[in-house]
């Protein structure tokens, strides 16, 4: 004869207990049969694709979703492979990774951090998502790349141009292929130099927030150790509109030169007033006068129109380069979509690669074995030519392109033109440089 | 002294637009008691008319250039403007050219209809309901409706350039006797405040001299009254929510080459635009034009180096900080009305 022990209020002290196991976050109570946060079990791996999908950087987040799909598509065996065939690496061979069929969900960042983590969290907790990647803002970036090494699960940041992502706000989880500021003034600098002469004097406009803070600083460092003058820094904020009040004053003061460490619509704004000024018709100290943007990307340029006509900048990748893996790149995305893909495009795609080959080469999603994979690691063929992920600080150190508003474009979207590709070793700096100092990048953490 | 002439330039040019949108702020408000918090939205499509339009005279027919490839290799080709096979290279050039002022004709109708349908199918809904009701709902079709034009037009800001014959900047210094570069301004900025200069006397003597203007200025002193008299108010003031989509419409039109428009602008200024009504009193509309400039030259001053040398992040809330000193000494702004927004 059977006897059952289960009373009313076992049953209720029972049911709290399995519903409060439920209810917790399995962010932090990974199982202890998983070896990591989110280990796949089934036939599968979800990633997950973090990007501004509303707010001003859509546009962006809409490029970067695009890349994200066709490097799944060709992860999986689709397609015509994109840069897989051009990767120095031979470890993927369109079979998903680690013979797991990739799989992925989206998040929207609008570009605020607090909805950049909720959307990253909700995509590992919910989704199961086993790396979280993307996004348009430095901000964002280090509100993602802490919320992923507090999870255990891997973050190959997108866009995100300020040191500190790299520098301070490092994290042994986070990895960025893009460039940062330092090295975009360490590109610019002789170039400018060359351009417009060591004796000059410079106005910076600066965006009030992480990013244009770093840049700023890079930007001033790099132009003053050439001989130039820095007559003024003037931050502005963030959510400015109209930036005549700060540019009026720029003729009077004695410089030749506005560099504009704005990004996005700050950007467009801001170069466009400068050019209705008529900043760039004038002779200054016996100059003409000359506007610097730091940091191009060809989405935004679009939204400046002929204002961006022969003023110089930097930027991650172009689609016009000519090396195999580039062309492999803008054939592919071209192809499946009709126009050719951004920088912003082409910095996730790498990403979302390097991340299957580390996995491919450490045989296994273990954050600590990607993170093992990709320290220190070497490769070539993603269009940026040789490429290093340095172990100390797990910043990507490529070449760097100085481009230039072209006169004539062409098509709407031949609005930029190279003008010079920076070797690495001339942007390359110590992992202690000053300007990265403070934050510690830790130890890698597997969630479970 | 030529900073400071430089900066109430500036803020002539910022103070207009905050005029012209608080103007029909203070039109909507007047008449039908309404808080449109969907009136910078109407900013916004105005910008956005003039985008329309420049696509309109931009379309082209497409011919391939077999000499010529395009990034992926295949024979490039080429778009001609209709316009321009229509009207000869020059004239239809000269046509594009000119899409923005052009744009007005354009948008009246556009905004006026866009204004009628607005009152008529939502916002007569909420006559009598709470302002808060009123205020997340005229919200919530401001969402709507920037949505649905980033749907259409995409996030990214789309230049709309002033005519050539407008670019470009005139030299005020040398003839006040400055130095040269002392005090610049652009000359599409010159003409967006003669522009609005004309909107608003033109809206006054509109009010003041005509028999319509003279109804609806005594529907806003009493709606019932005049309803007793026999004259329906209620179509009077529906057409005077169509001028004030108009007004804030033609704002947008010719903001657009000062900065590119995008889907997010009118929700940039239109906090700043419901500072303003509140700074020039609520229902008043000399109030809300003199509110407009005076914050607009504030703001511009407020940027001045030297002022933030002393002051560090003026810039960011010296609107907010003047409307809290004006609201505390005059609770009903500058030109207020006893019992308006007053239970």
């Amino acid at each position: 004869m059977s006897t059952s022990n289960l009373t009313r209020r076992g049953l209720i002290k029972n049911s709290a207990i399995a519903g409060a196991g439920f209810a917790a976050p399995t962010i932090f109570t990974a199982s202890s049969a998983a070896a990591y946060t989110n280990e796949p079990t089934g036939g599968s791996v979800t990633l997950g694709f973090n990007v501004p999908q509303s707010g001003p950087y859509a546009d962006e987040g809409a490029d970067e979703l695009r890349a994200y799909e066709l490097a799944v598509e060709h992860l999986n065996g689709g397609g015509d492979g994109g840069m897989m065939n051009t990767f120095s690496s031979k470890e993927l061979t369109g079979n998903g990774i680690l013979g797991k069929k990739v799989e992925f969900v989206t998040g929207d960042t609008q570009t605020k951090s607090d909805a950049a983590r909720a959307s990253a969290k909700s995509m590992i907790e919910k989704d199961g998502a086993v790396m979280i990647t993307g996004g348009s803002s430095s901000g964002v970036a280090i509100a993602v790349q802490g919320l992923c090494q507090e999870a255990g699960v891997i973050f190959m940041a997108g866009l995100t141009h300020s040191n500190d992502t790299t520098g301070k706000d490092k994290k042994a989880n986070g990895f960025r292929h893009f460039f940062n500021g330092y090295m975009s003034a360490a590109a610019l600098a002789p170039v400018l130099e060359s351009l417009y002469g060591s004796d000059r004097n410079a106005y910076h406009l600066t965006a009030d927030y992480t990013w244009g803070w770093t840049q700023e600083e890079s930007i001033a460092a790099a132009t003053e150790a050439m001989g130039w003058n820095t007559v003024n820094k003037v931050r502005t904020p963030l959510a400015s509109t109209d930036f005549s009040s700060y540019i009026a004053p720029v003729l009077n003061s004695g410089a030749d030169v506005l560099v504009l460490n704005h990004y996005g619509g700050n950007m467009v704004n801001s170069l466009t007033n400068a050019v209705q000024f008529g900043l760039r018709d004038k002779i200054v100290n016996g100059k003409n006068f000359e506007i610097v943007v730091p940091l191009y990307s060809r989405l935004m340029a679009k939204g400046a129109g002929a204002n961006v006509k022969g003023i110089h900048g930097s930027t991650n990748w172009h689609w016009s380069l000519q090396d195999e893996g580039s062309k492999a790149f803008v054939k592919s995305f071209g192809t499946k979509y009709g126009f050719p893909p951004s920088q912003a495009a082409h910095t996730v795609y790498c990403q979302t690669m390097l991340y299957a080959d580390a996995a491919q080469r450490a045989g296994t999603f273990n954050p600590c074995g990607i993170v093992e994979a990709l320290e220190g690691y070497e490769f070539d063929g993603l269009g940026n030519g040789k490429t290093l992920y340095r172990a100390d600080d797990h910043q990507c150190f490529k070449d760097v392109l100085v481009v230039r508003g072209k006169e004539n474009p062409t098509s709407e979207f031949d609005l930029l033109e190279v003008v010079e590709v920076t070797p690495t070793s001339q942007v390359i700096y110590e992992a202690d440089h000053p300007m990265f100092a403070g934050g510690a990048l830790g130890s890698c953490n597997p969630g479970a | 002294m030529d900073q400071i002439l430089l900066q109430i330039l500036n803020g002539l040019d910022k103070g207009s637009a905050y005029a012209l949108i608080a103007l029909g702020l203070t039109l909507i408000f007047g008449t039908l008691g309404v808080v449109n918090f969907a009136h910078g939205a109407l900013f916004m499509i105005g910008a956005f008319c003039a985008v329309t339009l420049q696509r309109i005279l931009n379309i082209s027919t497409v011919t391939t250039d077999p000499t010529k490839t395009d990034f992926l290799g295949n024979p490039a080709t080429i778009k001609t403007p209709v316009v321009e096979t229509w009207f000869g290279p020059e004239m239809g050039a000269s046509i594009i050219d000119w899409s923005v002022p052009l744009a007005i004709l354009f948008a009246i109708p556009i905004m006026a209809a866009v204004g009628f349908i607005m009152e008529r199918g939502l916002i007569k809904h909420f006559y009598k309901r709470p302002h808060a009701d009123q205020i997340l709902v005229t919200f919530g079709l401001a969402i709507v409706l920037q949505e649905v034009i980033k749907a259409f037009y995409g996030a990214n800001p789309i230049p709309t350039p002033a005519p050539e014959a407008f670019r470009g900047s005139f030299d005020f210094g040398t003839y006040l006797g400055y130095e040269a570069n002392a005090i610049i301004y652009p000359y599409w900025r010159m003409v967006y405040f003669a522009f609005s200069a004309v909107i608003i006397a033109a809206v006054f003597a509109f009010l003041q001299f005509t028999t319509f203007g003279m109804v609806v200025r005594a529907g806003m002193a009493d709606r019932e009254t005049v309803g007793l008299l026999g004259i329906n108010i209620d179509k009077r003031f529906t057409i005077m929510f169509a001028i004030a989509a108009c007004v804030a419409g033609l704002a947008g039109v010719m903001y657009a080459p000062i900065n590119s428009p995008n889907y997010h602008m009118g929700m940039d200024f239109l906090v700043l635009s419901f500072v303003v009504v509140v700074v020039g009193g609520m229902g008043s509309l000399p109030g809300a034009v003199l509110a407009g400039f005076m914050l607009g030259i504030l703001e511009a001053f407020a940027s001045m180096n030297q002022v933030k040398a002393i002051f560090p992040g003026i810039d960011q809330i010296i609107i907010y900080l003047v409307a809290i000193i004006i609201i505390l000494t005059r609770p009903r702004g500058l030109m207020g009305r006893r019992g308006v927004m007053e239970e």
